[in-house]
C-alpha cells in the first residue's frame, strides 16, 4: 500500500515534471550581419553556420529548448540594421541578436535591445564603447574590442623590442581611437611614438604615407586602419621594401580573412592580435574542420567562432534559468563560467565584457606554411585581465559605484 | 539640351500647366485617398516601416521636384538628406531641442547647403550637372567622416532622444511619432503640389523645356533654377531630419553616394516627373529592401537589375504608365 | 640643408613622383571616359566596375589559366572590352535615341549588378595578386626608393595615353571618329559605318579602364569595390578638364595626381577632398572646364 502510494507519488511527480520538461522553451535567435559588404567574409553566412553548430552541439532539442535561427543583411547601414532589429523584436518574436559587425550598427542594435529588453551578443564589432560609455544590461560583447587589440599588438610588441612607433591612421574616429589607445599602451610599456600621419579614408594609395613612415626610422609601423585600407597599405609596404628594410608592420585590426586576401607573400611578417585562430589545438582544429565543410572550405574567423561560443553560452543560461526571460538569462550568463572548445574557460563581466585570452600572432613566411589557411605562428598570449580594460577604469555606468 | 522628363515621360509634360477640372478633381481625390491611407496604415502595417517609407517618399518627392520640374538630375541629393539628419540628431541630442525644432534646424541647414552647392552646380547642365552634384556630395561625405566631434564619425550620432513635441507630447511611442511623421509627409506633399501648380512652377517648366526662350522672355533662368534647387534640397533635408528622429540615429549611410543612387531609383521606378510617382517608387524600393534583407548579397544586384529594366523598358515608371493608360497626368 | 615649409626637397620630389603615379590612373580612366563621351555622349558610370573587372580578369587568368601578368595586360582589356561591346550592342544602343541621362542611369545600374555579382562570387576582402617577378625590387634614386613597378605604371600609362591621342588625332581612323562625333548623320552619309564605330569606341574606352585595372592589381587591393569610389574622383577630374579634348583629359589626369601628391605632404587630411575643391574653383572661374569648349 505504502509502496503503491509512493509509486503513485513518483508517477505523479513524473507527470508533473514531464509537462514541465515537455513545455518547451522556444528561442528565436537572429544573426544580423554583413552578408554583402566588406565584412561578409569574416561574419556573413559563416556566422549563421556557427550559430547552427552551437545549437547542434548543445543538443538543444534533447533539453527541451527549441531553437530557430533567422538571419539578415544589415549592409553596414545603421538604419537598415535598426529597422531589422526593431522588426525582429516587435513582430517576429526574436529573443536575441547575434554577431552585428560594424560599430555604428552594433551601437544602434545595442540601444534598441536595451529599449525592448531583449539580449544582444555581439561578436563582430570592435568598438570598446559597447562595454564602456554605451554599455547595457542586455548586451554581451564577446570576441574582441579595440582596447584588447591595442593591448595585444601595442603592449606585446613594445615589450618584444619594438619600442619606437609610427602610425598610419585612417582619418576617421575609429582610426583615431586605435591610434590613441595603442599610443597609450606603447608609451606605458616604455616605448616612444615618433609620429603619425592621417590618411584619407577610404584610401587606395598609401605610398606617400609609407614613405613618411619609412623616413621616421621607427621600428614599428602601426596600421590604425581596417579592411581595404589595411590591405592596400600592407600591399604597398611590401612594394617599398619596408618589412625587408627591417621595420615591422603591426596591424591593429586585421583578421585571418584579410591575411587570406593578401596572400602570405605580401602579408608575411605582419604582427596582429586575435582572440581565436583555427589551428590552436585539437579542439579548435576539429571544430574548424566541421565548420569549413559547411562553409565552402573556408576556415572560421574569430568573429564566427565568437558567434558559436556566444550562442552556446546563451543556451546554457536558458537551460539554467529554465526561462528565456532576458533579465534571468543575462543574470545566468554573467553568473555561469563560460566553457567551450574554441575559447576555453572564461567569464562574462558585469559590464557585459566576455573575458578570455588574446593572442599575438605573426604571419608566416610562404615557406613556413604547410597547408592552405596555415597562416599564423603564435608570438605571445595575453591573459584576459591584461587584455581587456579593467573594471576599475571602466566608463560603464553599470559598474560605477 | 533635351531634358529627361519632357522627352520621355509625356505624362510629365502634361503634369503641369494643362490641369483641367477633371484632373484637378482626380488629384484632390488622390490626396484625400493618401490622407486616408496614412490614417489606416499604422494599424495594418508595422509603424516603423511605414515611417521609413514616408521619409524616403518625401525624399524622392524632393528629388523629383528638381528633376521633373527643374529638368536637373542631381546625383548628390544624399548630401542634403544626410546633413539635415546630422543637424537634427545633433541638436536634439546635444542641445536638447524639441523634435520639431530639431527637424526645422536640419531643414534650414539643408536649404543653405543647397544654396551653396546649387549656385555652383547650375552653372552646367545635363550630365555635367549630375557629375558636379555627385562630386559636391562626396565633399559633404568626407566632411561628415572627418568631423567626428559633430557627426560621431563612422559610429554616427546614436541614441537620439525622440523627445516631446512642443515640449508637451512624448513621442517615445511609435504610434505617437507616426502622426508627426505622417503630418510632415502630407505637408511636404501639399507644398510640392502647390509649388508646381503655381506661376513659379509654370516658369520653371518653361525654362526646363526651352531655356533660351524663357530667358528671351525676360525670365532670369538661373535664379529660378537655383530656387527650385534650394527648395528641393530643403525638402530633402526635411525628410532626412525626420528620419533621424524616427530611427534615433544619423549616420554616414545617409550622406553616402549610394543613397543618392537609391533616391534616383525610387523616382525612376515610380515615374520621373509625375506628382505621385516618387511615393509609389519609395514604397516599392523600401519594401523590396526589407524583403531582400534575408537574401543577403543579392540586394545590390536586384537593385541594379531594376535600374536597367526601368531604363530599357519602363521609362515612364509605374505611375507614368497608369497616367498614360487613364490619359490623365498623375 | 634648406627646407620647403618644413619638408626637405628630397622628400618633396619623392612625393611628386608618387603623385605622378596616381595621376597615371586618373589619366587612363578619364581618357576612357572622354573617348566614350565624345562619341556616345554618355557618362559611363560602369567605368569603375570595368576597371575592377580588369583587375579580376588578370587574377582569374593567373589562378584559373596560369596566364601571367604580361599576357593578362593584353588579354584582360580585350576580354573586358568584348563585354563592353556586348553592353553597347544590346543595351546602350536601345537608349541612344532618348535623353543621355538615361545612359548615366543605365550604366549606374550595370555597375551595381557587376559589383554585386563579383561580391557574391569572390567576397569583399579582396584577392592576392603579386607583382610580376621582372618588376620586383626598386631603384634608389638618391632622394627616394622607387619601386620598379611604380616606374613601370607611369611609363605604361604614358605610352597608352599618347598612343590613344595619336590614333584619334593623327590617323585616318581617328579622323572618322572625330567626324562622327561632330556630325554622325553626315559621316554615315559618306559611307562610314557609324554604329560600328560607336560600338568599337565603347569597347575601346572600356578596355582602357580594364588596362588600368590590370596595372592596379599588383599594388592596390583587388576587390569588387575598388572602382566604386575611384570613379567619383575621376568624374571630378573630367569636370575639371572638360571633356572636349583627349589631350586635356590626359594632362588633367596627371596634373591632378601631382596636386593630390603635394596635398598628402602638406595637409594629408585634405587629400581626399582636394580634387573636389579644385573642381568647385574651376567651375566658378571657367565653367566649361580647363580644356572644354563652352557649351
Amino acid at each position: 500500500m505504502q509502496l503503491k502510494t509512493l509509486l503513485a507519488a513518483t508517477a505523479l511527480g513524473a507527470l508533473m515534471a514531464s509537462p514541465a520538461l515537455a513545455q518547451q522553451i522556444s528561442v528565436k535567435a537572429g544573426v544580423l550581419n554583413d552578408r554583402s559588404g566588406l565584412y561578409a567574409d569574416l561574419s556573413g553566412e559563416g556566422s549563421v553556420i556557427a550559430a547552427r553548430l552551437a545549437v547542434e552541439d548543445f543538443k538543444a532539442a534533447d533539453k527541451g529548448i527549441k531553437v530557430e535561427i533567422v538571419s539578415a543583411d544589415h549592409q553596414n547601414k545603421p538604419d537598415v540594421g535598426s529597422t531589422i532589429a526593431r522588426q525582429w523584436y516587435d513582430q517576429d518574436g526574436v529573443d536575441l541578436i547575434l554577431d552585428v559587425p560594424t560599430s555604428s550598427v552594433a551601437l544602434a542594435v545595442n540601444q534598441i535591445t536595451r529599449e525592448k529588453n531583449k539580449v544582444h551578443i555581439n561578436s563582430g564589432a570592435a568598438s570598446s564603447d559597447l562595454t564602456g560609455k554605451a554599455c547595457s544590461p542586455n548586451t554581451v560583447h564577446w570576441t574582441y574590442d579595440t582596447y584588447a587589440l591595442a593591448q595585444g599588438t601595442g603592449g606585446a610588441m613594445t615589450k618584444a623590442g619594438g619600442d619606437s612607433w609610427f602610425f598610419l591612421t585612417a582619418d576617421y574616429a575609429f582610426g583615431h581611437a586605435l591610434e590613441r589607445d595603442t599610443s597609450a599602451v606603447v608609451t606605458k610599456a616604455g616605448g616612444k611614438v615618433l609620429g603619425a600621419v592621417r590618411t584619407p579614408f577610404p584610401g587606395t594609395d598609401f605610398s606617400s604615407f609609407l614613405l613618411q613612415a619609412q623616413a621616421s626610422k621607427a621600428k614599428v609601423i602601426g596600421l590604425a586602419n581596417a579592411g581595404g585600407d589595411t590591405i592596400n597599405s600592407i600591399k604597398q609596404a611590401g612594394e617599398f621594401g619596408i618589412v625587408a628594410g627591417g621595420q615591422k608592420l603591426a596591424g591593429l585590426l586585421v583578421f585571418a580573412t584579410d591575411v587570406h586576401a593578401l596572400g602570405l607573400q605580401t602579408a608575411q611578417g605582419l604582427v596582429l592580435t586575435e582572440s581565436f585562430y583555427w589551428d590552436m589545438n585539437d579542439q579548435t582544429r576539429a571544430w574548424s574542420e566541421r565548420f569549413a565543410k559547411l562553409n565552402g572550405g573556408k576556415k572560421p574567423s574569430m568573429v564566427q567562432a565568437g558567434v558559436y561560443s556566444g550562442m552556446l553560452h546563451y543556451l546554457k543560461a536558458v537551460e539554467a534559468a529554465k526561462s528565456k526571460d532576458s533579465a534571468a538569462v543575462m543574470a545566468k550568463m554573467k553568473e555561469l563560467p563560460t566553457d567551450d572548445p574554441l575559447f576555453g574557460k572564461g567569464t562574462v563581466r558585469a559590464d557585459g565584457r566576455k573575458m578570455h585570452d588574446m593572442y599575438l600572432f605573426e604571419v608566416k613566411k610562404p615557406s613556413e606554411s604547410k597547408a592552405p589557411w596555415d597562416y599564423y605562428k603564435q608570438v605571445a598570449v595575453l591573459k584576459a585581465d591584461e587584455a581587456f580594460k579593467p573594471l576599475a577604469e571602466s566608463e560603464c555606468p553599470l559598474v560605477k559605484k | 539640351m533635351a531634358d529627361i522628363a519632357s522627352t520621355d515621360a509625356p505624362a510629365a509634360a502634361l503634369a503641369i500647366g494643362e490641369v483641367d477640372d477633371s484632373t484637378a478633381r482626380l488629384h484632390r481625390n488622390l490626396m484625400i485617398g493618401i490622407a486616408i491611407a496614412l490614417v489606416i496604415a499604422p494599424f495594418v502595417a508595422y509603424p516603423v516601416f511605414v515611417m521609413k517609407v514616408l521619409c524616403f517618399a518625401l525624399f524622392a518627392l524632393a528629388f523629383n521636384l528638381l528633376l521633373g520640374y527643374g529638368g536637373l538630375l542631381s546625383f548628390g541629393h544624399a548630401a542634403y538628406f544626410g546633413m539635415a539628419s546630422y543637424v537634427s540628431a545633433y541638436t536634439a541630442k546635444h542641445w536638447g531641442l524639441t523634435p520639431e525644432l530639431a527637424i526645422l534646424a536640419g531643414t534650414g541647414i539643408a536649404a543653405l547647403l543647397g544654396l551653396a552647392f546649387g549656385a555652383l552646380a547650375i552653372r552646367r547642365q545635363g550630365i555635367y550637372f549630375a557629375m558636379i552634384t555627385l562630386a559636391l556630395a562626396q565633399m559633404a561625405f568626407f566632411f561628415s567622416l572627418q568631423t567626428p566631434r559633430f557627426t560621431g564619425g563612422e559610429d554616427g550620432i546614436q541614441a537620439v532622444p525622440r523627445g516631446k513635441l512642443l515640449g508637451l507630447f512624448s513621442l517615445a511611442d511609435d504610434r505617437a511619432l507616426y502622426w508627426l511623421v505622417a503630418a510632415v509627409f502630407m505637408g511636404g506633399l501639399l507644398l510640392i503640389y502647390r509649388v508646381i501648380h503655381s506661376p513659379f512652377g509654370q516658369v520653371c517648366k518653361a525654362i526646363r523645356d526651352n531655356e533660351p526662350r524663357a530667358i528671351s522672355l525676360g525670365y532670369r533662368a538661373s535664379q529660378y533654377k537655383l530656387a527650385v534647387f534650394v527648395l528641393s534640397a530643403g525638402i530633402a533635408g526635411l525628410a532626412g531630419a525626420t528620419k533621424a528622429i524616427v530611427f534615433q540615429l544619423a549616420s554616414l549611410t545617409d550622406v553616402h553616394w549610394s543613397m543618392s543612387g537609391e533616391v534616383v531609383l525610387m523616382t525612376l521606378v515610380g515615374g520621373l516627373g509625375t506628382v505621385f510617382g516618387p511615393i509609389v517608387g519609395a514604397i516599392v524600393i523600401v519594401s523590396m529592401q526589407n524583403f531582400l534583407a534575408t537574401l543577403g548579397a543579392w540586394v545590390t544586384v536586384v537593385q541594379g537589375v531594376v535600374f536597367v529594366i526601368c531604363v530599357l523598358l519602363f521609362r515612364e515608371g509605374i505611375v507614368g504608365m497608369i497616367a498614360k493608360w487613364i490619359k490623365k497626368p498623375l | 640643408m634648406f627646407e620647403l615649409l618644413g619638408v626637405p626637397p628630397q622628400a618633396l620630389f619623392g612625393q611628386l613622383l608618387l603623385g605622378l603615379i596616381n595621376g597615371s590612373f586618373y589619366a587612363i580612366l578619364s581618357l576612357g571616359l572622354a573617348v566614350i563621351f565624345g562619341l556616345l555622349n554618355i557618362i559611363n558610370f560602369t567605368h569603375g566596375a570595368q576597371y575592377m573587372m580588369g583587375a579580376f580578369v588578370a587574377w582569374m587568368c593567373l589562378n584559373y589559366l596560369g596566364i601571367n601578368y604580361w599576357a593578362a595586360l593584353l588579354l584582360a582589356p580585350i576580354a573586358v572590352g568584348i563585354t563592353g561591346v556586348v553592353i553597347e550592342r544590346f543595351l546602350l544602343k536601345r537608349i541612344a535615341h532618348v535623353d543621355h541621362l538615361y545612359g548615366l542611369l543605365l550604366t549606374f545600374g550595370l555597375a551595381l549588378i557587376i559589383q554585386g555579382v563579383f561580391r557574391n562570387n569572390y567576397g569583399s576582402s579582396g584577392l592576392p595578386y603579386q607583382i610580376p617577378a621582372e618588376l620586383r625590387g626598386g631603384y634608389n634614386l638618391g632622394f627616394m626608393f622607387l619601386p620598379t613597378y611604380r616606374g613601370w605604371v607611369v611609363i605604361a600609362s604614358l605610352i597608352v595615353c599618347l598612343a590613344t591621342w595619336f590614333v584619334i588625332e593623327k590617323t585616318k581612323l581617328g579622323s572618322y571618329l572625330r567626324a562622327a562625333t561632330e556630325n554622325p548623320t553626315l559621316t554615315q552619309a559618306f559611307g562610314i559605318n557609324v554604329p560600328l564605330l560607336v560600338t568599337l569606341t565603347y569597347g575601346f574606352g572600356v578596355a582602357l579602364a580594364a588596362f588600368a585595372g590590370v596595372l592596379a592589381a599588383p599594388i592596390y587591393s583587388v576587390n569588387p569595390n575598388m572602382g566604386a569610389d575611384l570613379i567619383i574622383v575621376v568624374f571630378a577630374v573630367v569636370v575639371i578638364g572638360g571633356m572636349g579634348s583627349i589631350m586635356g583629359a590626359i594632362v588633367t589626369g596627371f596634373s591632378l595626381g601631382l596636386v593630390e601628391g603635394l596635398t598628402k605632404v602638406f595637409y594629408p587630411e585634405a587629400s581626399a577632398t582636394v580634387i573636389f575643391i579644385i573642381m568647385a574653383i574651376v567651375l566658378l572661374v571657367k565653367p566649361a572646364g580647363l580644356f572644354g569648349r563652352a557649351a
